[in-house]
């Protein structure tokens, strides 16, 4: 934990200006209801209301604060988007170093069902199953976390079959321990590096995914407080030459820019290439 | 000559079977689904009559089989079935959106390829200078901004604040070139700035890559031009990544589109599917995603027969 520390000392300002904007989300996502000044969905004045001392940023088209909601946003979206990376991790990740692990005919079936799956564009299959399906949160969650999971099966496979090769696995295999085994002890310590980096990209991509959709009318439903559908729901300020409507992609825009300077930094970092 | 043709044949025949697989799932993805498709859209106060009327229209009381088999056939004679919404034929709605998509994407091509391929080459020579440095990090914020962040701020600036360009882009039916144009700005503006910089990034990559090597180097030693460097020894083996990274790019610029032209109320393939999966209009879905997914399939294909045909190793085999 001291080292990291010490690194991040030395680090360029760019990993350590996203080192703080992860911080300082993550804390308004666990403090939203102690910072809002007002609830999540209360109607608390009209449409559209100006920035005031009363409203700080103004309500949107149903009257509701902004900045409550705003805040509230930092919970639910980046909640959900952690959540669905975290399944997707679970999911990928396991299949892909089982792929590695055992080979054979289970590496060659996950692997081509993986390569069908990643034939058709990602938005365009979760459009196809979510009109199926219904959009609840619930399905939006499972459907992105199963499509990315494919992402990471592919890097995790490629990660661990450098590792199973090596002679400390075959001795593992040798003294009989089992696939659980060998998989958390012996090839997730040295596969982890990747993982991590890789694990921050994906989330910007679930992130940027679910605002998308949300935007698009077909993610997080209202009335729950989310960025991409409060840009969808203001938009028409805009054309006033109003910001507010801005502030919740901006919202979005500064997350994945910190964990996507950061994550620049720890590949840097694990490449070797100080100078090249 | 004989590999590469083998090679070139097979990543064909590899592009078909992923074209014929895609179009099996989006088939299926109706069908296998949990629960009964009929009940869950027109809910349960639905009368026996009008499930079944409903089930016969999708064709729902027929084996999965058949099913399939009759609707790859009129797939193929270019009959796409009809909406649920509106009861009109598919290819009429999609048809117009369709061309107008295409332009869109085509019109970001143009602008963002030789501009990507300029700024990366740039970077890759200049490298650790403050102009690739700073050239990196905008790069990595274009990336990472949402495409709708991106369009409304350009709306905010070009069309509101300076009145040069309308905000909305939809077309009158009867639009004249010009007007087509000048509606596209934008959407292209926003298409061209996350492309250009995923593009840069990649051809950045490729070219330090490949300067690092040691007959580069030799080169160099040897006393020979930067510029001669670059054309003569570094391209030729450079033009195989940086041909597949455009096409990449391409495949990435067609599903793009959908968040870029709901946001400019472009009337393209984009807005008809996001409006189709709201009202869940299935058919329409099923035939934008299937255009979708095979151009995707085809730009993806044609990068890989592009970067083998490119490869000077491959074209001159050894023995």
């Amino acid at each position: 934990m001291k080292s990291v520390f010490k690194e991040l000392v030395h680090a360029p300002w760019s990993a350590k200006f996203g080192f703080c904007v992860i911080i300082l989300y993550v804390a308004v996502a666990l403090l939203a209801p102690h910072l809002a000044p007002y609830g999540e969905t209360q109607v608390v004045g009209d449409g559209f209301a100006a920035w005031g001392a009363q409203f700080p940023l103004g309500t949107d088209n149903l009257g509701r604060d902004m900045l409550s909601r705003l805040l509230y946003g930092a919970r639910n979206t980046v909640g959900i988007a952690f959540l669905t990376t975290m399944l997707a991790f679970l999911l990928g990740g396991l299949a892909g170093l089982i792929a590695a692990l055992k080979g054979g005919w289970v590496d060659m079936g996950l692997s081509r069902l993986v390569d069908i799956l990643m034939a058709i564009p990602q938005l365009i299959f979760a459009l196809l199953i979510l009109s199926v399906v219904g959009t609840t949160a619930t399905s939006l969650v499972l459907v992105i976390a199963l499509l990315d999971s494919t992402r990471v099966f592919r890097l995790a496979r490629a990660v661990a079959m450098n590792v199973v090769v090596q002679d400390f696995v075959e001795a593992a295999r040798l003294r009989g321990e089992g696939t659980v085994w060998l998989v958390t002890r012996e090839i997730l310590p040295n596969a982890a590096a990747p993982l991590i980096a890789e694990f921050g990209l994906r989330f910007c991509f679930v992130f940027l995914f679910i605002s998308a959709l949300s935007f698009l009318g077909l993610g997080i439903q209202p009335p729950t407080a989310d960025w991409g559908s409060m840009v969808r729901d203001n938009a028409v300020l805009i054309t006033f030459g109003d910001l507010t409507p801005l502030l919740p992609a901006l919202a979005v825009a500064l997350l994945t820019v910190g964990v996507n300077f950061v994550v620049d930094w720890m590949l840097y970092r694990s490449s070797g290439l100080k100078e090249c | 000559m004989n590999s590469i043709l083998k090679l070139l044949s097979q990543r064909l025949a590899l592009g078909l079977l992923s074209l014929f697989a895609v179009s099996v799932i989006i088939f299926l993805a109706v069908g296998l689904l949990p629960g009964d498709i009929a009940q869950a859209m027109l809910g349960q106060s639905a009368t026996p009559e009008t499930l079944a009327a409903f089930r016969t229209q999708l064709g729902l009381d027929q084996p999965p089989f058949w099913r399939f088999v009759h609707w790859i056939g009129h797939l193929l004679r270019g009959d796409l079935g009809t909406s649920l919404a509106n009861q009109r034929p598919i290819a009429e709605l999609v048809g117009g959106r369709l061309g107008n998509t295409l332009c869109l994407a085509g019109l970001a091509a143009l602008v963002s390829v030789p501009l990507a391929l300029l700024l990366g080459m740039l970077a890759a020579l200049y490298r650790n200078s403050w102009f690739d440095r700073l050239l990196n990090t905008l790069a990595l914020s274009a990336v990472s901004f949402p495409e709708f962040f991106v369009a409304y701020l350009l709306i905010l600036l070009f069309s509101v604040k300076l009145g040069w360009l309308p905000s909305l882009s939809n077309l009158p039916p009867d639009a004249s070139f010009g007007m087509l144009l000048e509606r596209s700005v934008l959407p292209v503006a926003t298409l061209s700035l996350v492309v250009v910089a995923q593009m840069m990034r990649m051809t950045r990559a490729a070219l330090i890559n490949l300067l690092a090597s040691p007959y580069i180097e030799m080169a160099r030693l040897k006393g020979i031009s930067q510029g001669r460097i670059i054309f003569r020894h570094a391209l030729p083996n450079a033009l195989a990544p940086i041909v597949n990274v455009v096409a990449l790019n391409l495949a990435y610029l067609v599903v793009g589109v959908v968040v870029v032209e709901v946001v400019f109320v472009y009337p393209g393939l984009g807005q008809l599917l996001v409006d189709s999966v709201a009202k869940r209009d299935i058919p329409v879905v099923q035939a934008c995603s299937l255009i979708f997914a095979a151009t995707y399939i085809v730009l993806n294909t044609l990068a890989d027969v592009l970067s083998i045909a490119s490869n000077p190793r491959l074209m001159h085999p050894k023995g």
